[in-house]
């Protein structure tokens, strides 16, 4: 496997400058003659398709729901980051830059880092001018709060709905390129398989979600922005179909994955509250900027939140981290709550939540004041657990969220295999161990609105192009690879009737699988053991899932079963990874990497790598390569938020 | 939480249909001990995962974010499009308020403009297509000026925001007696008349997009209001007469 990260020469402020310089240019009148494909329509997807056709190619943009506008990003609440300094509170593009770096745990590359907060500031622009109802100040500027990991205020948002409305500008833009007819939306279609010609990425193979039909496109290069894999966990913050098929299907075919045990925990989600439970709800981050965390001092005080009095309650993170208090990063959150309620202090009938308390900061501003930034996220937390956060605090608890790891790209987003882009949450690329507050977003639209269109060019202007069509025999291969896998996964199930399963129940033991073992706090025996224990749930999976139905029809079971499928293939080198990883990095804690003080301790001395996997084959071992980190303009120190 | 804990046994009366070329019917489901926790889809989910294990075909039926946000879940529940209560979508309907012994008809949003496709799947494409004839500015990548460098007063964004919530469900459709989606229009109209950023194409736009929705089947407004009195997100009727205001001021002046 080649990986070179083609990281452009010159000093960190001029990189991007020179490479778009050195970047091949594809002219205006030959971009129509290109088709790209698109496949996702999040933050990443629509405004790669948008502006793809806005400068000339044919794009064809898939997605799985009915609609390009429902996609997952559509439920990001707190923010979007960028430098622009609008607050005079000593921001700039090498402090995002700095911040990002850092809150990745130095598990990044700073070039790539540095292009995302160099382009920060005209996603802002660009939103504004596509009519995205940013929150105001009164003066008629916009506003901005606070996200954790920074100490400057730098976040931009629309209400508790800012991934819903960067998401509806993207929309816009790509409706506004689908009637003009550039751009081809495919909805309710499911890439199952990606197309190699020559050893490039030439097409994909999908599955009409509607009628069950196959399709076949080709194309002269394939952008994947399918999103993250944190569904493998089964409870996780993601939409339900959130997976991870589309990018494990390019991995087989080559493509390197990379960090794939890097996941978030996000620290403020409601608790888990039953075994029917279909998906965990975030309580925005930017909660934490007014809400203050606490849990009763003693063990197994059963009293009323209201009946602790304050000398009885432990505000830990205040406590702790008095320089960043409430606001620490994601991982440091999640890890003490974690801690508190492992020491018996946790909340609630299930002792597995802390509580996030807003009495002090109603009392200084008011209700109205508090409601106004947070009135949705009360209301949704009020319709779910039936409590009013005004009156009562919240309870909270950590959930996966994110996913950092993802296909390895170099710095033009392409991966391993030519003419294969992967953008937005479906790479790797520039959060390292650890994403901060309001960064995905940021990632996204830098990923398609600024950097894939000058690396799409880069690409066709600089390599050779055969003519390929659907019928070549390339892409009937692929096709019939998808057909015998579908009929293998409808396959009338062997096993007795009281033996057989639901996709759900071996979704929800692979879950927890994951959760127990590659969760929050990973060791050498828990990964060891959930390595040996993943083979039989695929086996279960294989022999006794029943799956009702056919496959030339709309069939919801046959669907998650085929992304359940590729989750559990993917779980062995997500374990793997963080058996490899003997150092603690960002969310990534071992057990056995610690401080003495029982903070996270990174091991850069032999841990100052990108992980990338190769896969080998079925059923044959998956090869582990290391693209080196080298920090020549900051200098990785232990992170400490006291 | 204050969670209370309660079991509650329930009929269901089950809109089921093949495919949009297949009639469908009725079909009834009992079940027994569910949490008054459980979120209507959760619900949903016990009595797919029970048929799944019977041998019996799922109820399929949309959905994905099950936060309230993306609009992809809905249905009629008892007569009502997302349920019974006030600004709630469907997977945000808890059980907490149905009571044990309850029947609950549900059925899938039904208009001239959204062919069911399966159970309680209906296709929404018509809004697509309503959106792509003008809802946007028009507006490339790149070359926009600094964010700051066009002020808008609070209040007005506010106004633009409350417009711009909508999800684009389509319960204003299913809910309405003439199919209308003037409501889902209106905020879009709304959203960018009231914002410096969509003036220039103001007049296009509205004529662009009440022409697409006549296109597309949806209805007319007749002021039931019915559309104000479902939308999860609470997008009130001010934005149809703000959209007829402005498809007047566009076709006349
Ligand atoms: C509840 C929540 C709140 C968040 N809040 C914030 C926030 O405040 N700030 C922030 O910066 N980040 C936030 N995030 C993270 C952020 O929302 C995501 O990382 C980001 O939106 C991902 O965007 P994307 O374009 O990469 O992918 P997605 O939005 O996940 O889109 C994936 C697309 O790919 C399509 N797709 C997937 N697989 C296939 C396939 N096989 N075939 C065809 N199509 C496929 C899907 O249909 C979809 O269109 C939040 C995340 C969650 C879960
Ligand atoms: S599933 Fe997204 S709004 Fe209900």
């Amino acid at each position: 496997m080649q990986l070179n990260a083609n990281i452009p020469d010159g000093p960190l402020a001029e990189k991007w400058d020179n490479h778009r310089f050195a970047s091949k240019l594809v002219n205006p009148a030959n971009r129509r003659k290109y088709k790209i494909i698109v496949v996702g329509t999040g933050l990443a997807g629509a405004s790669a398709s948008a502006t793809l056709a806005e400068q000339g190619y044919n794009v064809s943009t898939f997605c799985i729901q009915d609609s390009p506008r429902r996609a997952h990003s559509i439920a990001a609440q707190g923010g979007i980051n960028a430098a622009k300094n609008y607050q005079n509170d000593g921001d700039s593009i090498m402090r995002l830059f700095y911040d990002t770096i850092k809150g990745g745990d130095f598990r990044s590359r700073e070039a790539n880092v540095y292009r995302l907060a160099q382009v920060s500031n005209n996603i802002i622009d660009q939103c504004v001018a596509q009519g995205v109802p940013f929150a105001r100040e009164y003066g008629g500027t916009l506003a901005n709060r606070s996200f954790g990991g920074a100490q400057v205020s730098r976040t931009f948002y629309a209400r508790g709905q800012t991934g819903q409305q960067l998401l509806l500008g993207a929309y816009s833009a790509l409706s506004r390129q689908i009637k003009t007819g550039k751009v081809t939306m495919h909805t309710r279609q499911e890439m199952m398989e990606l197309v190699l010609v020559d050893g490039k990425a030439r097409g994909i193979i999908t599955r009409n979600i509607i009628t069950g039909e196959l399709e076949k496109h080709a194309a002269d290069a394939v952008i994947l922005a399918t999103g993250g894999y944190g569904n493998a966990y089964y409870l996780s913050t993601n939409a339900m179909a959130s997976n991870v098929t589309a990018a494990w299907r390019a991995h087989k075919k080559g493509a390197g994955f990379a960090n794939p045990c890097f996941v978030q925990i996000h620290p403020t989600c409601i608790p888990v509250h039953g075994d029917y439970q279909s998906k965990l709800t975030l309580m925005s981050e930017s909660l934490r900027n007014d809400g203050r965390v606490w849990v009763p001092k003693k063990p197994g005080d059963t009293r009323k939140p209201v009946s602790i009095p304050e000398e009885d309650r432990d505000y830990y993170l205040e406590n702790k981290y008095p320089s960043f208090g409430n606001l620490v990063p994601r991982d440091v959150a999640s890890r003490n709550a974690k801690e508190q309620c492992d020491a018996g202090k946790g909340v609630g009938n299930t002792h597995l939540a802390v509580y996030l308390d807003f009495s002090e900061a109603i009392r200084r501003d008011g209700q109205e004041t508090i409601l106004k930034k947070y009135g949705n996220l009360f209301q949704m937390y009020e319709k779910i657990t039936d409590s009013n956060p005004l009156h009562e605090p919240m309870m909270i608890y950590p959930a996966v969220h994110y996913t950092m790891g993802g296909l390895w790209v170099d710095y033009n987003l392409m991966t391993n295999i030519d003419g294969l882009f992967a953008i937005g949450e479906c790479n790797f690329s520039d959060h390292g161990a650890n994403r901060l507050g309001a960064s995905a977003l940021m990632q996204g639209l830098a990923d398609g609105y600024f950097i894939v269109g000058t690396s799409v060019a880069n690409y066709l202007g600089s390599s050779d192009h055969t003519q390929v069509t659907t019928e070549d025999s390339e892409f009937k291969t692929a096709e019939e690879d998808v057909k015998n896998r579908l009929a293998k996964l409808l396959q009338a199930s062997t096993a007795r009737d009281e033996d057989k399963v639901t996709v759900d129940e071996i979704h929800k033991e692979l879950g927890l699988l994951l959760w127990d073992n590659c969760g929050m706090a990973r060791n050498r025996e828990g990964l060891e053991k959930a390595l040996q224990e993943l083979p039989a749930i695929q086996d279960k999976f294989w022999n006794n899932v029943y799956i009702p139905g056919t496959g030339e029809e709309l069939n919801q079971s046959l669907e998650r079963a085929g992304r359940l499928a590729d989750f559990l293939e993917f779980a062995e080198i997500m374990i793997r990874d963080a058996l490899e990883r003997e150092e603690s990095c960002g969310c990534h804690l071992r057990e056995e990497s610690q401080t003495e003080e029982n903070e996270a301790k990174r091991d850069d001395e032999n841990f100052s790598f990108v992980s990338v996997w190769e896969h080998k084959g079925s059923g044959e071992t998956p090869t582990l390569h290391k693209e080196a980190l080298h920090f020549e303009n900051v200098t990785p120190s232990q992170r400490s938020y006291k | 939480m204050s969670t209370s804990h309660n079991n509650i046994d329930l009929s269901l009366e089950i809109w089921r249909q093949k495919n949009s070329r297949t009639l469908g019917d009725f079909e009834t489901y009992q079940l027994q001990s569910i949490s008054t926790d459980m979120s209507f889809l959760e619900m949903l989910d016990v009595l797919n995962e029970k048929l799944t294990r019977e041998g019996k075909e799922p109820v399929a039926f949309d959905h994905d974010c099950r936060e309230g946000i993306c609009g992809t879940c809905g249905a009629v529940v008892n007569g009502i499009a997302h349920g019974p209560e006030p600004e709630t979508t469907l997977c945000q309907l808890h059980m907490r308020h149905f009571d044990s012994g309850d029947t609950i008809v549900i059925e899938p949003f039904r208009s001239r403009a959204f062919p069911v496709q399966k159970d309680l799947i209906v296709d929404r494409g018509a809004l697509d297509r309503v959106i792509q004839a003008g809802g946007y500015v028009s507006v490339n990548t790149g070359g926009t000026p600094d964010g700051n460098a066009i002020p808008i007063p609070s209040p007005t964004a506010e106004l633009a925001m409350d417009a711009a919530s909508c999800i684009g469900c389509g319960a204003c459709v299913a809910s309405c007696p003439n199919g209308s989606a003037m409501l889902f229009t209106g905020a879009k109209i709304s959203q960018f008349s009231l914002l410096p950023q969509g003036q220039p194409e103001r007049k296009e736009r509205a004529l662009a997009m009440v022409k697409a929705m006549d296109k597309e089947g949806f209805g007319n407004c007749t002021n039931e209001r019915e559309c104000e009195a479902v939308c999860p997100k609470g997008i009130s009727i001010r934005n149809i007469a703000r959209m007829n205001r402005e498809f007047v001021k566009a076709s006349f002046f």
